[in-house]
């Protein structure tokens, strides 16, 4: 890395003493140099950030060193522009004249390293959290954290403890490293901590030293010593190529961000074919606390076929567009190309997309609150930053695979839109609400059969048979069912329906049954015919029933048989009673079906199967629809019973505090 | 060629107004101010035939010595007013309306986007309005 060059290349001529040359080299490492030797974007905005120069002297700065016309910061235009910063910071006014001479080394506050990120230093991620967000959105672009180069000679390593978590610089190869900082792997929170708040975080100013010391830092750990030193490799290697192929390029989507967005979309609308409508995703993002006009332009940029509605690369290019914008660039005015719909991506994972990477983490952090919302409910509802953004994150981690790293605290108002994206953490209580909801019937019903399966003394009756289902009463129908769930996994178990039509044909089907005993088939076809009278005999029957399991078909039981056939619509509105009759009867009837059919007259036999399966078949229609409904009715009731659980919770911390 | 281009809504408020020469913009939207009454004649004339079959444009609502003003009005009431130089007698009809269907598409597309509440404004950051508005102002220059 050549200072003078770079500084040349900028257009500026720059002196540079020794000091200030390894200052800024390991500066302009920090900031993850492409393969085109261009600092990221991103660290360069959060270099700028941690100067603490106040946001006009850093549009100065910008404009001064040549960044804002070429649109990016260059090699040259960095090493410029920490010249002008500590120009700036001297008291000098921001002007290429102030920079000719010797000054002193810029300070940048919080510049952290992400190896140190990676690992202890959540704590102070977490409260540097709070203070990024404050500062994040509104800052002019500034510099991305500093990385310390691991490779440059710490001067000062007393320094250190006024480090913030640090940062990966993330030179390529480490750059997936500050991805995967960025991402919600659980780790690496601090990494986004550290893009997010970098003002807040280190108090102290520390000095230029401090960032040499970083490298240094880094060493005394053991941990990040392989990516340091692939990081001071790879930091050579980028410093000494003049200029490359623009793979770090920002307006480039990678598949860690893809899939990033994946899920937010999967959050928003679970076909990933569809759209997600305007409105959905005007609230998603509005959570990323962008001024609505950027956000303006952003919809404007990504949704190409102007309906109104994202598809889901739509979708991606305007999150990746508002990650950008969080991570401190411009909003292009027409839309890059490699974001475009149509644009495929040849999967970069390496070094370029550190930028993209480092706005996913920040803009992860406005929208995962949604994702955490449950956990930062659970945690307490800190929306305030510090605590919420720990809790975030620890829950987060602890919940989300592809977790993204520190996340903006939630808004409190944003409940509702997060309600959303919070489908996903949702799902696993809902799911759980969903099995209590579902064993709960099924228990009921289990002890009523068992109920019944004493009474009747004998086992449960064999699969389903076709003249078991069209068993008379609706509670018969529901044990029928219980029993066909269990078999075919029936899920719902919908008790017994509160009022149902009283079936019609068992009236005609009553008539046509006069209750002739000879028809044991009959009563065998026939389950329809509500025999009303013979309800209250209902009990004895049942006994009585259990008698003929074996073969003999009295009359009785062909009488119970019908008996109990035809207060099978009775059945449905005497559900306490007929629940526990229903499993004796229908023991007992299958029992009977079990004898009948061997001793059927044929004459009879056809006509009283047709009859049989036009009844089953009526009963089944009706039993399908009253499941249908039944089944509406458990999701709106579920709907409302998680709406209410989620209030509760969120009342409960309220109410704690 | 198109000299003054103006988004009116529908409780006759301007929602964007953008001269050419900027200088004098004064008198513009004093004139689109005035062509408002023109227009709210135009509409309400037809407004009790069948709403559907009211011609979305507007036409000449009155011409000046040293221009023309044109009128369109969407079914939403919105009403767009281009003001055109009358030195360029050269302009037909069929360029006036298409410049209204430009000027309209381009308002649909501000629609669509959620971030635009319907009453606000057209920000200048609605980079294609612009855009698209500014080119009806320069397309008609032959």
């Amino acid at each position: 890395m050549d200072p003078g060059s770079a500084a040349g290349s900028g257009g500026t001529f720059l002196s540079l003493s020794d000091s200030e040359q390894r200052c800024y080299s390991g500066l302009y490492a920090l900031c993850q140099p492409d393969s085109l030797g261009n600092p990221a974007a991103g660290k360069v905005a959060d270099l700028f950030r941690a100067s603490q120069l106040p946001a006009e002297t850093l549009h100065q700065v910008t404009e001064v060193c040549g960044a804002k016309r070429l649109g990016f910061f260059g090699c040259g235009q960095l090493y410029v522009a920490l010249k002008l910063m500590a120009a700036a910071q001297a008291g000098l006014p921001v002007r290429l004249e102030s920079i000719t001479g010797e000054l002193p080394l810029p300070v940048f506050v919080g510049i952290t390293n992400e190896l140190e990120m990676r690992y202890a230093n959540h704590p102070s991620a977490n409260e540097s959290q709070p203070h990024i967000l404050g500062s994040g959105p509104g800052s002019a672009p500034r510099p991305p954290a500093d990385r310390p180069v691991p490779r440059h000679p710490d001067t000062s390593m007393d320094k250190q403890e006024a480090w913030s978590p640090p940062r990966s610089p993330g030179v390529s190869p480490p750059r997936s490293p500050s991805a995967y900082r960025n991402y919600p792997y659980a780790a690496q929170r601090n990494g986004t901590d550290t893009l997010l708040a970098y003002d807040g975080k280190v108090p102290s100013r520390p000095s230029v030293p401090q960032e040499n010391s970083s490298p240094s830092h880094y060493s005394l750990k053991p941990q990040p010593e392989p990516p340091v030193i692939t990081r001071a490799g790879s930091v050579e290697r980028l410093v000494e190529r003049a200029e490359a192929d623009y793979s770090d390029d920002p307006w480039r989507i990678t598949e860690e961000q893809r899939e990033y967005y994946t899920i937010q979309f999967r959050s928003l609308q679970p076909d990933l074919s569809a759209l997600i409508v305007g409105t959905v995703a005007k609230n998603f993002f509005t959570k990323s606390k962008l001024p609505i006009p950027e956000l303006s332009h952003i919809w404007e940029l990504s949704d190409v076929d102007k309906d109104g509605a994202l598809t889901f690369p739509e979708f991606c290019t305007a999150f990746h567009l508002i990650v950008a914008r969080k991570n401190g660039f411009l909003l292009p005015e027409t839309l890059p190309a490699t974001l475009r719909p149509g644009f495929v991506e040849p999967g970069v994972v390496t070094a370029p997309p550190s930028e993209a990477t480092q706005p996913l983490i920040v803009f992860d952090d406005n929208m995962r609150p949604g994702a955490n919302q449950l956990e930062m409910c659970s945690s307490g509802l800190q929306m305030t930053s510090r605590p919420g953004v720990t809790a975030k994150q620890d829950t987060r981690d602890e919940s989300r695979k592809p977790e993204f790293s520190p996340k903006r605290i939630p808004d409190l108002h944003e409940k509702p839109i997060q309600r959303v994206s919070t489908l996903k953490p949702d799902s696993p209580q809902e799911l759980d609400a969903n099995m209590k909801s579902r064993t709960r019937p099924r228990s009921y019903s289990s002890t009523s059969i068992d109920d019944a399966m004493k009474k009747v003394e004998e086992p449960p009756t064999p699969p389903p048979r076709p003249q078991k289902t069209h068993s008379r009463a609706s509670s018969l129908d529901l044990n029928k069912l219980f029993q066909q769930s269990s078999q075919g996994g029936k899920s719902v178990w919908l008790p017994p329906p509160p009022a149902l039509p009283p079936r019609p044909p068992a009236a005609q089907i009553f008539s046509f049954m006069p209750g002739s005993e000879k028809s044991s088939q009959k009563a065998v076809h026939q389950p329809n015919f509500a025999d009303f009278s013979k309800f209250s005999e209902e009990e004895t029957i049942v006994t009585a029933a259990l008698s003929t399991e074996d073969l003999a078909p009295k009359s009785d039981s062909t009488v119970v048989q019908q008996g109990h056939a035809p207060q099978k619509p009775v059945r449905r509105k005497l559900h306490p009673e007929s629940l526990s009759a229903t499993p004796p009867l229908t023991t007992p009837y299958s029992a009977a079906t079990m004898t009948k059919p061997t001793q059927r007259p044929p004459p009879k036999q056809k006509r009283e199967i047709q009859m049989a399966i036009r009844k089953n078949r009526e009963t089944n229609a009706v039993l399908t629809r009253l499941n249908s409904e039944l089944q509406q009715q458990l999701k709106v009731v579920h709907r409302e019973r998680v709406t209410l659980e989620s209030q509760l919770e969120l009342l409960r911390p309220v109410a704690s505090t | 060629m198109a000299v003054c281009i103006a988004v009116i809504a529908k409780e006759n408020y301007p929602l964007y107004i953008r001269s050419v020469p900027t200088q004098g913009e004064l008198k513009f939207h004093y004139t689109v101010h005035t062509s408002l009454d023109v227009v709210e004649e135009k509409i309400s004339g037809v407004g009790k035939a069948l709403a559907d079959q009211r011609e979305l444009y507007l036409g000449l609502l009155y011409p000046t010595e040293d221009y023309k003003v044109y009128g369109y009005v969407t079914n939403s009431k919105v009403k767009f007013v281009i003001v055109v130089d009358s030195s360029n007698a050269s302009l037909r009809d069929n360029e006036i309306r298409s410049m209204f269907r430009k000027l309209h598409n381009s308002f649909t597309d501000v629609m669509c986007n959620p971030f635009y509440n319907p009453g606000d404004p057209i920000q200048s950051k609605s980079v294609f309005f612009c855009a698209h508005t500014l080119s009806i102002f320069y397309v008609t220059i032959h």
